[in-house]
């Protein structure tokens, strides 16, 4: 077997609390599919045949007796339990799948939605032997007005900066801005072997990536290392450049932590140790090099690689935003031909469905309703003369007459009274707006939700 | 043998046929039946004359190489003709006279019969001589009875869509995907596929590759990007490649691993050639891998049989890429004098470690790289031997008369050597030759035996390998002035691989046998067949 599909689902969507404070993230509908079915639809059209689904007990629950929750995957998946308020990061949950692994691994977060070609990410890695290998996009601005916000967006975001080599695959510099104190700092080991490098900082990270069997025997002797994006590609990538990993011998290093490295570093070495003098003669022979203009050989040596194949078109959505989440429910709907209203959907025919506006399986819509750009979940009732435009119901949300919804949010089993006028908003889960209520540009929860900090 | 089949013969012909599609002997009453057959026509044919009789010995020629396959063995009683020697079949219709006519005709003096004979064999060669070149298109009926035809490989057989139809359903079979040619052609070379490097193979195929073992899926990748370049660096590659597929095979149940293993590396093979066209040198790797594969005694279990064959590929690399470099350099730097000045052209991996060995043993010379587009495989050639500390001067090819001038010995390497003398390497290499005997320069050719391919080639456009046409595409500063050749339509991207050179512009070819001149090559493939 050559690759083993990891899916991270047991995060808690912390960016976007008021629609997971009921419902996981995994499980937020997006185009009316859970957000978890985008990334197995993905692994399931390139071929694979089983994935390890890391989540926690609610979303294994819901899962298995929800039937709103559909996952029609073919695929075996392997569900595997982590605790919810153990604060686990994404490093410590492969620590915990340590023994399931036995081939090099792709590991993917729940909340991507993309179309990439996943080949170029695992060519890169392949022909390379390379130990790590990922994708980013191009970030796309937002357009949707998110609700709920006042004022201007913040750009809040920490920016991360990637340093590329010429060709634009090798990955030679990452870091966020939030670990760098004064400035950014460049070693001049890559600078030495790399002169040229491109940095970039407009690119979103897909948190998808390959990681090679022993990265993971790795993470199970460096406990200090819980997150993948945060903590462990950013050292691999540095790994790059620093001694211990060119020299094949033994380093007498008095350092704790660099006697670990060390040890891992041997036991690639090990493992590859049979077959590395074929390996070795094979790269003597042959007349390529990665780089031009310095007396190295390829790779300059270097056993530890890191590339990333950066997305220029294509989708490639992270959800763990509520502008995210909007931004995708436009999207997600291009990446599968289902019609778009469902054929158990009850649809009067005095009513106005826009083009893309998607209808969920078991719905109610009556007469003289408009529905644009909006997508409206399972099992919802809307009654008569109501205006849905660019918003996203929920499952099970009853709408009474003479609504209009505007730009909003209504998350599941809300009541949206007679009459009501809803700009902007984001209701919370089995909220009821009360008949003539005029709402704009707010968060509407219930006060057990506000107690949450 | 020219089998002429003639309208005579069609019941008996295809009785015979069918008998031995049937693979059974015939049975007594068809044996009588043929017999009897066979009377009443010589009786017939003796009032038309001799030459009718030698056309009528016709269809018996076609059965007589038949009568070599082991189901027939019991059918030359009925056909007299069919010794186990696989006769002429000019000799053939002579002997078979002698046997019917003694059943049929036993009062016939012998003198009688040696002059019908002599008279039936120069009929028979005259006709042979005319109805040479009109049965030289007819084939013989089924080609099992024609040992001797050769098919056409198909990768030169692009713009034949018989060839391509049968290559899909192969492929298909083999669950391979098949790789789709790229871009307008040249017409010379539109017999060959020419494919992208942006449209990988690995795009078909599933991600975790099931069908195809995971170290052939890197080296397919290695191969078409280009990572993995160089005939020797190719071989070493998929050897090992091969012993990682061996390391991780196990024999199904009721199979023998010796036809099993060799079954599974067939797609693997078909792949490789997809990803990139295989060179001589894999060619001759796989034939031995093939060849210690199936001459695993069944008896061996499974442990042993698979060290046995790692230990097999070891020992071939170690003999035929190491231990030759080490025999070649020594016969090379014997050549090399002090003050020499070399011409080496493109990245030859061999050629390199010569021209450092020689270094190290402190010859003083100096290198000449010639280098040329698109791959510019120069450069590295350089790197690596200035990194040794030899003083190199680099021009590109169109620079190869003015500096001929200085050279005083050639040293080319080669990707094969062809069994009729010509040398077949990088494209460039031919002119190499030509402009250094023109000068006369002495070109020295460094080749390893297990290169040495038994096809014959005189040009350079039968078989080659087009490379991906949108390498030839430049940009500087910031213009592609190619960037739309597509749209052009007369407007055609050659990027050629390979190119073969005479053995006339060749002086010498040093192997790990010795030197030996460029026409000797079969000799060493015939010592290498009855080695094997």
């Amino acid at each position: 077997m050559e690759l083993q599909a990891v899916l991270m689902a047991a995060g808690g969507g912390s960016r976007m609390m008021d629609l997971t404070y009921n419902t996981p993230k995994p499980l937020l509908p997006v185009g009316n599919k859970p957000l978890i079915w985008y990334p197995l639809n993905l692994l399931e059209r390139v071929g694979f045949e089983e994935v390890i689904v890391i989540t926690t007990k609610e979303v294994q629950k819901m899962i298995s007796t929800d039937p709103k929750v559909k996952l029609d995957v073919k695929m075996k998946l392997d569900l595997v339990c982590i605790q919810e308020d153990a604060d686990m990061g994404t490093a410590d949950a492969l620590r915990h799948i340590q023994q399931k692994v036995k081939t090099d691994i792709l590991v993917l977060s729940c909340d991507l939605i993309t179309d990439a070609a996943l080949h170029e990410v695992v060519d890169l890695f392949r022909a390379h032997n390379a130990t790590l290998s990922m994708l980013m996009s191009k970030a796309h601005e937002f357009t949707e007005t998110v609700p709920g916000q006042k004022g201007k967006k913040k750009n809040g975001e920490q920016r991360d900066f990637v340093g590329v080599d010429g060709t634009g695959k090798r990955l030679l510099f990452m870091a966020n801005e939030a670990d760098l104190d004064e400035g950014l700092v460049i070693r001049k080991s890559i600078m030495r072997k790399h002169p040229r490098m491109h940095i970039k900082t407009g690119l979103v990270d897909a948190h998808l990536y390959c990681l090679k069997k022993s990265v993971v025997h790795f993470l199970a002797d460096n406990k200090s290392i819980s997150s993948i994006r945060g903590e462990l590609v950013p050292y691999l990538v540095r790994k790059q450049f620093s001694k211990s990993t060119n020299s094949p011998k033994v380093n007498d290093e008095t350092h704790q932590n660099l006697k670990k490295i060390d040890s891992n570093v041997n036991l690639e070495i090990q493992i590859s140790s049979r077959d590395e003098e074929l390996l070795h003669l094979t790269q003597e022979r042959s007349c390529w090099n990665d780089h031009r203009g310095d007396m190295s050989e390829a790779y300059h040596g270097g056993r530890l690689r890191c590339y990333v194949h950066i997305m220029d078109e294509g989708i490639c959505y992270r959800v763990n935003t509520l502008a995210a989440y909007i931004e995708a429910n436009r999207l997600a709907p291009k990446l599968f031909d289902e019609p778009a209203v469902h054929p158990s959907a009850v649809v009067s025919e005095r009513c106005l469905i826009g083009a893309d506006s998607i209808i969920g399986a078991s719905c109610q819509i009556s007469d003289k309703t408009s529905i644009k750009r909006s997508t409206i979940g399972v099992s919802t009732t809307v009654r008569e003369k109501v205006k849905v435009t660019n918003s996203i119901i929920m499952h099970g949300v009853t709408i009474e007459e003479g609504c209009n919804i505007q730009g909003s949010v209504i998350c599941s089993n809300a009541v949206i009274g007679r009459g009501a006028d809803i700009k902007y908003c984001l209701v919370g889960s089995a909220q009821r707006i009360e008949p003539d209520a005029e709402r704009t540009n707010e968060v509407i929860v219930g006060t057990d939700q506000l107690m949450e900090i | 043998m020219a089998d002429c089949g003639e309208a005579d013969g069609p019941e008996k012909k295809d009785e015979l046929v069918r008998a031995k599609n049937e693979g059974k002997e015939l049975t007594k009453e068809e044996k009588q039946r043929l017999r009897k057959e066979k009377k009443q026509q010589k009786k017939q044919k003796d009032e038309k004359g001799p030459s009718e009789r030698a056309k009528e010995k016709k269809p018996v020629a076609p059965s007589q190489p038949v009568a070599t396959q082991p189901p027939t063995q019991k059918a030359p009683t009925v056909l007299p003709a069919s010794a186990p020697i696989p006769v002429p079949a000019s000799g053939a219709p002579s002997h078979s006279s002698p046997a019917p006519s003694p059943a049929d005709k036993p009062a016939k003096s012998r003198a009688e019969q040696k002059a019908e004979r002599r008279a039936r064999q120069e009929a028979d060669r005259a006709s042979k001589q005319q109805s040479c070149s009109s049965s030289s298109k007819t084939k013989a009926p089924p080609s099992e009875l024609n040992p001797v035809v050769k098919r056409l490989p198909e990768h030169v057989q692009v713009d034949d869509p018989a060839v391509v139809k049968r290559l899909a359903k192969k492929l298909e079979r083999q669950q391979i995907p098949l790789r789709s040619d790229y871009g307008y052609k040249v017409s010379l070379f539109s017999h060959l596929h020419q494919y992208s490097r942006k449209a990988p193979l690995t795009q078909q195929l599933s991600i975790p590759s099931t069908v195809i073992h995971p170290s052939i899926v890197r080296l397919g990748l290695q191969y078409s990007q280009g990572i993995v370049v160089g005939s020797n660096a190719r071989s070493v590659a998929l050897l090992h490649a091969f012993k990682q597929v061996i390391r991780d095979y196990t024999t199904p149940p009721n199979e023998e691993l010796a036809r099993d293993l060799v079954n599974k590396l067939k797609p693997y093979i078909s792949f490789l050639n997809q990803c990139r066209p295989l060179s001589a040198s894999m060619g001759n790797a796989i034939k031995y891998i093939k060849k210690e594969i199936s001459n695993i005694p069944s008896q061996f279990k499974e442990e042993e049989a698979k060290t046995k064959l790692q230990n097999c590929i070891d020992r071939y690399i170690e003999e035929n890429v190491v231990l030759a470099a080490k025999a070649i350099s020594k016969y090379a730097i014997e050549k090399i004098s002090d003050g020499d000045v070399i011409l080496v052209y493109g990245c030859s991996s061999l050629v390199n470690h010569i021209l450092c060995e020689a270094y190290e043993k402190s010859r003083k010379f100096r290198v000449i790289v010639v280098d040329s587009r698109p791959r510019l495989e120069g450069r590295e050639a350089l790197r690596r031997l200035v990194q040794r500390g030899i003083s190199c001067t680099y021009v590109l090819i169109s620079a190869l008369s003015y500096i001929l001038p200085e050279v005083s010995k050639v040293f080319l390497g080669a990707h094969a050597l062809l069994a009729n003398g010509y040398v077949m390497s990088r494209v460039g290499t031919s002119q190499i030759a030509l402009v250094a005997r023109t000068f006369n320069v002495p070109v020295l050719v460094c080749c390893e035996t297990y290169k040495f391919c038994e096809r014959v080639q005189t040009d350079s456009f039968v078989s080659n390998e087009l490379d991906d046409p949108d390498d030839l595409i430049v940009t500087r500063k910031g213009k592609t002035q190619l960037e739309n050749w597509h749209d052009v339509s007369s407007l055609g991207l050659l990027n050629l691989v390979y190119d073969v050179t005479p053995p006339d512009f060749v002086d010498l070819v040093i192997t790990d046998l010795g030197m030996i001149p460029c026409t000797s090559v079969p000799v060493v493939l015939r010592v290498k067949n009855l080695d094997q």
